[in-house]
């Protein structure tokens, strides 16, 4: 069980408010992905969560009792941090123990538990060796092991992969979206990689200078943003956001329209432009097309097209994906 | 390749000079030492001289004061090393944690460091520990107390308090510094795995220091092995030779009994102890060295 409530959670250092009124409600087993820019104070809210910052004011809930004054050990979560923190003197076994260690657990069933996580991360023929000796991917493994033998009530990870390379990244973030669908923890996870927030989370919060701009499923932030914020922040490539005289007549201060909701002619209809970067990545291209009056605007086209950089161009918007925005970078809806 | 063969060999040329004398200053005395330690050589016999084969040896270890003089090294270098390391420790938690003033507090636990030793022991003789006119003896008559004799009646205990005065803020130096430099994270991981206090001292600082503890050992030892201006300005030795150590029981034979001879066995000896210890401080705790 890890039901996590926050209400009304605030963190100031000194004069600094760096969380304002954050309410939120992670259910039990889910996984929620706390995702914004650098300086957002995503991970101040997981610190407050865990324990290892105290709350200005609200109250934080686990399985509904008052966790705000319990330091972080009484709390039953444990934590991932982006670092690793493992502890260099002790092997991999240690590592992995020494919180049922603190515990007071005995030690054969310390060596069963401790045995059992590192079969499931595959780290049994590395458990007797000093965390040194371990490759990032292996490190990061031993880190997770550490969070999950204790069987918390949830998982805190803290940019647990922004430590690893590209490829090990994608392979560690199916690793551990598998692997808490299979034990059923709440999760929380705290990432400014809008890729590795919509890959896996259950439901994605997005932050913007302590306050939280909207909270919903990977494809509702997509389909349907609050507000500009969240239209800018999650997509890759970002949305085109355009003012001004092109957004007039759709009775809106600001329209956004993703890339790959942009129909790509030589003579449709739509804005005229011309294509000053072409980027081919096979499976996609990437045009990005100056058009007088609007911008410089970003289309995605699905295969290998024929378009060059120089070539002019007709960019059709899709209607029915177009979000439209007040004054105040609010959605307007219907 | 033709370039680095000449740098090095450039390099090993303006070396040579620095190297050669290092070299002779470390080779002359020590193998005068040698040549001194197997003559008869006493200022106050002087028609005496000639080879004298391992007389001086034999007379030097034979002395009963020799054996109270090793049994006090030893005793000073590792009640010295003990107060030091753990003192340190405790001072660097303290000095870890955030105080106002804390520049101002770190300079002042690290001033004795800066006081030579001689003026600390005069300090510590003249202004603490004098029966009469001493601080200590003044708290001491305040409370009722009779006041202590500390040099007569403690001599190596007070000696032992005067160097470990000396050391203890070089260990704290080195142990905090070496404390600031535990990760903040890994502290906080032990906590969230639910280390209090103590097991987070026993499991994670304690593990985290024991290369700067190695140090702190390595590098007091070689002092704390020829401590010597401070006995030398206090209690001269004595009383009898309770407070000597090796390295005085040296002076005293080579400048107040003008045996140089006998003298230099000593040194040629107290070389062969240091060695002693240091292969087995080695042994014990460099280990800890290796990354």
């Amino acid at each position: 069980m890890g039901k996590i409530v926050l209400e009304n959670v605030q963190k100031h250092f000194g004069t600094v408010k760096v969380i304002s009124n954050v309410s939120l409600t992670v259910e039990d087993g889910s996984f929620v992905v706390f995702v914004g820019p650098s300086g957002c104070g995503k991970s101040t809210l997981l610190r407050l969560i865990a324990g290892l910052e105290d709350a200005t004011g609200g109250r934080i809930l686990i399985d509904g009792a008052d966790v705000t004054d319990l330091p972080p050990t009484k709390r039953g979560l444990s934590m991932v941090f982006q670092s690793y923190a493992l502890y260099p003197h002790m092997s991999v076994r240690g590592n992995i123990g020494f919180g049922l260690k603190m515990a007071g657990m005995p030690k054969d069933e310390i060596r069963k538990k401790v045995d059992a996580a590192a079969a499931t991360l595959n780290l049994t023929p590395y458990l007797d060796r000093k965390p040194r000796m371990l490759s990032g991917g292996q490190r990061q493994r031993v880190a997770i092991g550490r969070a999950i033998v204790r069987e918390p009530k949830g998982f805190l990870f803290d940019e647990p992969l922004s430590n690893l390379d590209a490829a090990l990244r994608v392979n560690m973030r199916i690793e551990i979206a598998r692997l808490q669908r299979s034990l059923g923890t709440t999760a929380i996870y705290v990432t400014h990689d809008q890729v590795e927030a919509m890959t896996m989370a259950d439901k994605i919060v997005v932050l913007n200078a302590g306050s939280v701009e909207q909270v919903g499923s990977p494809l509702e932030l997509y389909d349907r943003p609050a507000n500009l914020f969240v239209a800018g922040f999650i997509g890759s490539p970002k949305m085109n956001l355009i003012g001004g005289a092109t957004a007039e007549p759709y009775q809106a201060a600001t329209i956004g329209i993703r890339p790959e909701h942009l129909i790509v002619s030589r003579d449709g209809g739509g804005w005229a432009g011309t294509i000053s970067v072409a980027e081919h990545l096979g499976s996609d291209t990437f045009l990005y097309v100056e058009v007088p009056g609007v911008g410089l605007v970003t289309a995605r086209t699905p295969g290998e097209v024929s378009f060059h950089a120089g070539e002019r161009v007709m960019l059709q918007p899709d209607p029915a994906r177009l979000h439209r925005f007040d004054k105040q970078g609010q959605a307007i809806r219907g | 390749m033709a370039a680095t063969v000449n740098t090095r060999k450039l390099a090993r040329a303006m070396l040579t000079p620095a190297v050669v004398i290092l070299f002779i200053w470390m080779i002359v005395p020590l193998l005068l030492t040698i040549w001194y330690s197997f003559q008869n050589y006493n200022l106050l016999s002087p028609e005496n001289t000639g080879f004298a084969g391992f007389m001086n040896y034999k007379y030097f270890l034979t002395d009963p004061a020799f054996f109270q003089a090793f049994w006090n090294t030893l005793t000073i270098t590792l009640s010295v090393l003990v107060i030091t390391v753990v003192g340190g420790i405790l001072l660097g938690l303290l000095l870890d944690q955030f105080i106002y003033g804390q520049g101002i507090v770190r300079i002042l636990v690290i001033s004795p460091f800066f006081i030579m030793p001689t003026v600390a022991a005069l300090v510590w003789k003249n202004m603490l520990m004098d029966p009469n006119y001493g601080i200590f003896a003044w708290i001491a008559t305040r409370l009722g107390f009779a006041p202590v004799a500390w040099l007569e009646n403690y001599p190596l205990f007070s000696i032992i308090l005067i160097v470990a005065w000396q050391w203890l803020p070089f260990a704290t130096l080195i142990l905090l510094t070496a404390m600031q430099s535990l990760d903040e994270e890994q502290k906080e991981a032990a906590g969230m795995d639910g280390a209090n206090f103590a097991s987070l001292f026993v499991y994670i600082t304690l593990p985290h220091l024991a290369r700067a503890i190695t140090v702190v050992i390595l590098i007091e030892t070689i002092f704390l092995l020829s401590v010597f201006a401070e006995i030398l300005v206090t209690t001269g030795g004595g009383p009898g030779y309770a407070s000597t150590n090796i390295a005085y029981l040296i002076y005293h034979q080579a400048l107040l009994d003008y045996d140089v001879g006998g003298a230099s066995a000593g040194g040629v000896v107290a070389v062969i102890l240091a060695n002693i210890v240091a292969i087995f401080l080695v042994r014990l705790v460099g280990k800890n060295l290796e990354a």
